[in-house]
């Protein structure tokens, strides 16, 4: 989320799609609520499915699965051809102005610099014209035809409000009173929030879904201002921070990089990430990525990174492939994985395929599970009938099941979805045996350490080099590792202003910040972003003052929010150039003539005199403002464009050469199962129940009681052409397995039509298995397709094809 | 007696019971609130912790018999939303409601678990046998399989045959030492619960 949960309720309109809130995020929907009754705000819901949400909105459109992007282009189309975008905020704070370099094109659904043999683009003609000094050319008249503004509009002239209607099945006048409501908020004087989830992230183009809210938000004014802003509504409680972790192939904490083979030292690979600023009187933030980077090295390796080794740059493994979930499981598919470790993680239910996934896990030597609860993934060997056709005696793995402690038996912090980072307190012991995962690990690494020290073995350096040096090593306590993730002098570190004053910190002393860092070898962080978590003055995770002396649900004395406990990033967008608030009520921070100051800790460079230098808000980003047109930063395009799902029974209204994401990647074997429409005729779109959460609450009693049985929602039109009534059991197909479920008949579903034929859609919720305290039930992973996002490669739950028939009545 | 608010109110829930009782002739209040059971949370211990599930990331309160001294062992009784939570403030959903029945289910792994090739089941094993068996396979693993070089001889030092894929629910403090410990070994399968 760029704000927060408690901000929702400063909107004044609210947009909840891609998502289902009321159900999914319900205590975080209660702030919906209260701008619905404090503020007078407009709930709008577009979503395949009448959901509870929808149940309490003020408009709701239905969507065909899948479009998004369409619907989305044209409420884009909708602003620019009715001029109801925010002028002054577009031209200062955006790159509308920017020069695109002769070149770039768009043609028959391809960007300029397509190779249909590598499934990928030549991105190098996506980008701006540069004068002589590296400067980006503007026209802040906006009359060049290639500035990105005229670029923006031609590219979305096509996402008409009847376009809208044929591809995702919204009549067009309930589109055009969507449009309508979402305008109200160009002003400066109303904002909207965009609230969405994995409706929105799991397609094989989701994270285009996202940039085209990004376009819609920027043409609105809507981002850096209560009530604003881009909320993605994240999964687990913690998916916050073990993303923010880095815990990816290709990733370092911080949203910093994974070297790769090419960049053969330190040097090499810092080259690239400069990040000079593209404007005159621009700062860009990530130009201190040097000291953050060092800083990490230094967490890593303790005082054997030194500056004589490139700070260990050498034992941090290389990474030329991202080895993320779904290519591990096609590599562990061909036999080319032979150990696996799940943290947590219960992927047989939760990555699509299940026969690919049960074959590949046949094949490994060894699979070790860390789990509070007997998970679906380390019983994957066992055979239960349809549900997981296993045959135990042909599975050589070797398996492990290491019992983890709950939440509730142990303490440290949690990420939540608005960024605030919570302690939370140990209350109980865990059951038996159990110990905490950071227990299991510590244990592990000491084990193979002791191992390596005994036996030697393969370039066992940065195992010997790791710091590790924990008052316990054995058991390192959350309280040091949250302080190793602060970050800490090594070295008296001399005043920047004046070395004559003392030290700004001894060496030994928690860091106040992260500008404190760095880049040679004095500063140790583990984390930047999290830099200030704990202080000297202590914990700042575990403060639990809930006042919140403006009103506007800031709470800055509550947990710590990373960065620099920042409540709503891009704040400085609030203010207009000259630093005073667009709008009164809206008010973040202002400069007050000596330096910015407000409700929140401004996201700028907090003595940046806005009447002498004309530096953009967007600090993140070389440009400082930000981007209608994200020059190469995505792989299908500098601009989102409508494709179809890669199972759909439509053929792409928008350009007939090119049906789906021509970037998404597809591996052999993958591309053969998927189905056709005349096969499949039928949209299934997977979701989640209220009482559930994902593949966990079934073990818990209550919830079993409240939702004990897998079923299918259909519409009931389907349900007569088909012979179904609620309650008979029916069965799901697509071509690559089969379920069986109860049907459930709702007025929740109604058939969409899209170019004249109507499209039904089967809702499929996911939350059954064949461990837990519910009946045992099918996953919709057993039909859902091998294919992932083209940037992120977050499979595609959200749209596929299937065909249902009845099978007989209530079992 | 002393009887406090909450105490108070179960009383003229119970007026029925009362009635009856002095019919069977105990008339005064005494007797009536020897038959009513404290309210138990009163001498519960209360610890601040959040909700696993979604990342609304609710503030709850656990509630635990026992002080915390050294001969008594804290059992979790009950789950509620911590009112002071600036965003939950007190409430929970039908997920967060039933924690307890989650903490306390009865497919929690309870001791370490070993499932050998070609067998049917798990049989329970002691740490030290998972621990030293987990660690002799993955050094096998690695010394086998590891990579410090490409054909042109560009450094790499990765290990990438076993993978590792990371909860969402486990601590920031866990995500931490988990990436130095895999990174450390060279393991760049590594990925976790947000790709999904």
């Amino acid at each position: 989320m760029t704000n927060g949960w408690n901000d929702i309720k400063n909107a004044d309109v609210v947009l909840v799609m891609g998502g289902n809130a009321a159900e999914a995020h319900t205590c975080g929907f209660k702030w919906v609520t209260e701008a619905k009754s404090g503020n007078g705000a407009k709930l709008i819901v577009v979503d395949p499915r009448f959901t509870r949400t929808a149940a309490v909105s003020d408009l709701y459109a239905p969507l065909r699965p899948g479009s998004d992007i369409a619907f989305l282009g044209g409420i884009i189309h909708y602003l620019l051809s009715n001029e109801k975008i925010f002028k002054d905020y577009v031209l200062a704070y955006t790159n509308a102005a920017f020069i695109v370099k002769e070149g770039f094109g768009f043609e028959d659904g391809l960007f300029s610099g397509y190779n249909a043999e590598k499934r990928d683009y030549d991105r190098s003609s996506w980008d701006y014209e540069y004068d002589e000094a590296g400067q980006a050319k503007l026209d802040p008249t906006l009359e060049n035809p290639r500035c990105v503004f005229n670029l923006l509009k031609v590219h979305y002239s096509r996402y008409t409000a009847e376009m809208v209607e044929k591809t995702c099945g919204t009549p067009k006048d309930l589109f055009l009173k969507v449009c309508e409501l979402i305008a109200t908020t160009a002003t400066g004087a109303k904002t909207l929030t965009s609230l969405y989830a994995l409706g929105w992230t799991q397609h094989s183009k989701g994270s285009q879904n996202i940039r085209n809210i990004a376009i819609i938000q920027l043409l609105l004014g809507n981002m850096g201002v209560p009530g604003g802003g881009i909320n993605a509504l994240r999964g687990h409680s913690n998916v916050q921070g073990i993303t923010d972790f880095g815990l990816f192939s290709n990733s370092v904490p911080g949203y910093l990089a994974m070297p790769n083979s090419k960049e053969t030292t330190l040097e090499e690979y810092l080259k690239t990430r400069a990040f000079k600023p593209i404007r005159p009187d621009q700062m860009s933030f990530l130009q201190n990525y040097r000291k953050f980077f060092v800083s990490f090295l230094k967490a890593m390796y303790g005082k054997n990174a030194t500056a004589e080794n490139q700070f260990g740059f050498d034992w941090l493994p290389k990474v030329d492939v991202n080895l993320d979930t779904l290519r591990q499981f096609e590599l562990m598919f061909q036999g080319k994985m032979n150990g696996f470790i799940c943290q947590g993680f219960n992927p047989l239910m939760s990555v699509p395929n299940r026969k690919k996934l049960i074959a590949g896990l046949s094949k490994l030597k060894y699979l070790v599970v860390m789990d509070p609860l007997h998970t679906e993934t380390a019983h994957f060997f066992e055979n239960h009938g349809e549900m997981n056709d296993a045959d135990p005696a042909k599975i050589a793995t070797e398996v492990f099941l290491l019992p983890t402690n709950c939440f509730a038996e142990e303490e440290g912090t949690f990420t939540n979805s608005g960024r605030v980072i919570q302690w939370h307190w140990k209350a109980a012991e865990p059951p038996g045996q159990a110990r905490t995962d950071i227990q299991i690990m510590a244990d592990l690494f000491l084990r193979l350490k002791a191992l390596y020290a005994k036996e030697g073995g393969k370039f066992p350096d940065p195992i010997m080099n790791v710091d590790w040096s924990y008052r316990n090593p054995a058991k390192p306590t959350a309280d040091e590792l949250l302080r190793e993730i602060n970050g800490r002098a090594l070295a008296d570190l001399p005043d920047p202003a004046d070395a004559t004053k003392p030290p700004i910190k001894k060496a030994g002393e928690l860091m106040d910040i992260f500008a404190q860092l760095k880049d040679d070898g004095t500063t140790s962080c583990a984390n930047w972003i999290y830099s200030g978590c704990y202080t000297e003055k202590g914990n700042m995770t575990a403060r639990r003052d809930p006042s919140d002396p403006s009103g506007k649900g800031i709470h800055p004395n509550w947990g710590y929010a990373w960065p620099a406990n920042r409540r709503i990033l891009y704040n400085r967008a609030s203010a207009d150039p000259s630093g005073k608030a667009w709008n009164a009520k809206k008010k973040v921070i202002e400069w007050n003539g000596s330096r910015w100051a407000g409700i929140d800790v401004p996201d700028f460079g907090p003595l940046i005199d806005p009447t002498q230098k004309a530096t953009g808000p967007f600090i993140m980003n070389p440009e400082g403002v930000g981007r209608l047109f994200t020059r190469g930063m995505m792989r299908e395009g500098p601009f989102p464009e409508h494709y179809e799902p890669f199972e759909s029974p439509v053929a792409n209204p928008f350009h007939t050469k090119v049906q789906s994401n021509p970037v998404a990647r597809v591996f052999k074997g993958d591309l053969e199962v998927f189905g056709k429409s005349e096969d499949f005729p039928y949209v299934a779109t997977t979701y989640r129940l209220v009482e559930h959460f994902h593949y966990w609450t079934k073990h818990a009693k209550m919830n079993a009681v409240l939702q004990p049985e897998l079923f299918v929602e259909i519409g009931e039109q389907l349900a007569k052409d088909k012979g179904i009534a609620s309650g008979d059991m029916v069965e799901v197909s697509s071509n690559r397995g089969r379920i069986k479920a109860k049907a459930v008949v709702t007025k929740r579903i109604r058939p969409l039509v899209c170019d004249g034929k109507p499209v039904h859609i089967v809702g499929i919720p996911i939350h059954w298995g064949f461990i837990g305290a519910t009946k045992k039930g099918f996953g919709a992973n057993q039909l859902t397709p091998y294919v992932g996002d083209a940037n992120t490669e977050t499979p595609e739950y959200k749209a596929f094809l299937v065909n249902i028939k009845r099978i007989g009545p209530a079992a | 007696m002393t009887i406090n608010r909450r105490e108070f109110f179960r009383l003229g829930g119970t007026a029925v019971a009362g009635t009856t009782a002095s019919a069977l002739g105990f008339g005064s209040l005494e007797a009536v609130a020897a038959e009513v059971r404290p309210y138990k949370l009163a001498r519960t211990t209360e610890t601040r912790n959040t909700c696993p599930y979604c990342s609304v990331s609710c503030g709850v309160i656990i509630h635990t018999t026992g002080d915390g001294s050294k001969n008594t062992k804290a059992e979790i009784v009950h789950v509620e939303g911590d009112p002071d939570h600036p965003v939950n403030r007190g409430s929970l959903c039908p997920k967060g409601a039933a924690l307890l029945d989650f903490i306390r289910s009865e497919t929690r792994v309870k001791q370490p678990m070993h499932r050998a090739a070609g067998e049917a089941g798990f049989k329970p094993v002691s740490w030290d046998f998972v621990m030293e068996r987990v660690a002799r396979l993955m050094k096998d693993d690695r010394d086998a399989n590891f990579k410090q070089a490409s054909d042109d001889g560009k450094t790499l030092n990765h290990w990438p045959t076993t993978g590792f894929l990371a909860g969402c629910a486990t601590t920031n403090e866990t995500g931490w030492l988990t990436y130095k410990a895999v990174r450390s070994l060279g393991i760049i399968a590594l990925d976790n619960q947000a790709r999904i």
